[in-house]
């Protein structure tokens, strides 16, 4: 099965990812991200915005599945920190992101992440997160 | 900030803290609730559930969730730290995780709004079974304080149209 397979069978297997009702498009190492519009998703009912939370976890879930795709973890890479920036709101309409690995650790990747909706230059949010990439095997920490 | 003036949106605050989850569908789908508003401060509580999970052998309910509940629960305590209505938006967040979740329990937020600037709010968030001593995930952020006119209306129209219960 290749890395790509076995990320879509581990999203599958995610009771979160399915919740958000999130996907991805792989193509060899590269992923985009694609959250569908659902009525659930949004923070604001009055002005029909995305919740601030819904596209935290998306930009959280893409860059751990990106991290996913380039190394050879067998389960998810734990979240240390992130950060994100909000830009825009987002609409009632569907969300894509991409995340970047800037740096993969033997312990430690930094990694960006950005989301976007109508226009690819008009990104709603951006973050950064730290994961904890060590390997485990056997229960036991991995050099 | 005058504790004296009467703070009627805290009062509606205090009032619709249970109802909040009939606004913000999010937090609906993922089942937290304010459950206590003071001046400048919030507290919330997010039932463990197995579609909210992010290792489902582990039993660990998703970072996502966790930065969900914080990212509600400081836009409120900014919201409760006016005087007068005002709505906000997240600037920025930043999350750090210090444990995993305990399987089968709630995780109670709390928040709290500490400096506020005309246009700006700063609120930091904990998450936790117990106590803040042994905190799953800490939270700060900056909100923009919006323009009341631009949608305060909309909220009430809202909560009076979903929030009765």
């Amino acid at each position: 099965m290749s890395r790509g397979a076995q990320l879509e069978a581990f999203l599958a297997r995610v009771p979160f990812a399915q919740t958000l009702g999130m996907r991805c498009e792989i193509h060899g190492d590269e992923m985009t991200a694609v959250l569908p519009f659902q009525d659930k998703l949004i923070g604001n009912a009055a002005i029909k915005a995305l919740h601030g939370g819904a596209i935290g976890s998306f930009l959280e879930l893409t860059a751990m599945a990106q991290v996913f795709l380039l190394t050879e973890l067998e389960r998810p890479p734990k979240t240390i920190d992130l950060t994100i920036d909000y830009l825009r709101s987002g609409q009632a309409e569907d969300a894509y992101a991409r995340a970047y690995v800037t740096k993969l650790g033997r312990r430690i990747a930094n990694v960006r992440c950005e989301a976007w909706q109508a226009a690819r230059d008009k990104p709603i949010a951006t973050l950064h997160a730290h994961f904890l990439v060590q390997q485990r095997s056997d229960g036991a920490a991995s050099p | 900030m005058a504790d004296a003036e009467k703070p009627d949106h805290l009062e509606i605050m205090k009032t619709f803290a249970h109802q909040m989850i009939n606004v913000v569908p999010w937090a609906k789908e993922l089942g937290f609730e304010l459950t206590d508003v003071e001046r400048g401060r919030v507290f919330g509580n997010l039932t463990w559930s197995e579609h909210l999970l992010g290792d489902p052998e582990a039993g660990v309910i998703h970072g996502g969730v966790v930065t969900s509940l914080l990212d509600n629960l400081c836009g409120a305590a900014v919201v409760s730290a006016m005087t007068e209505f005002q709505s906000t938006a997240t600037l920025d967040l930043r999350i750090d995780y210090m444990r995993s979740s305990e399987k089968g329990r709630d995780i109670i937020g709390e928040a709290e709004c500490y400096h506020v600037t005309r246009t700006v709010a700063f609120a930091r968030a904990w998450a936790y079974h117990d106590t803040r001593d042994k905190v799953i995930a800490t939270a700060t952020g900056a909100f923009a304080l919006n323009d009341p006119k631009r949608w305060s209306s909309g909220l009430s129209r809202a909560m009076s149209k979903e929030g009765k219960a």
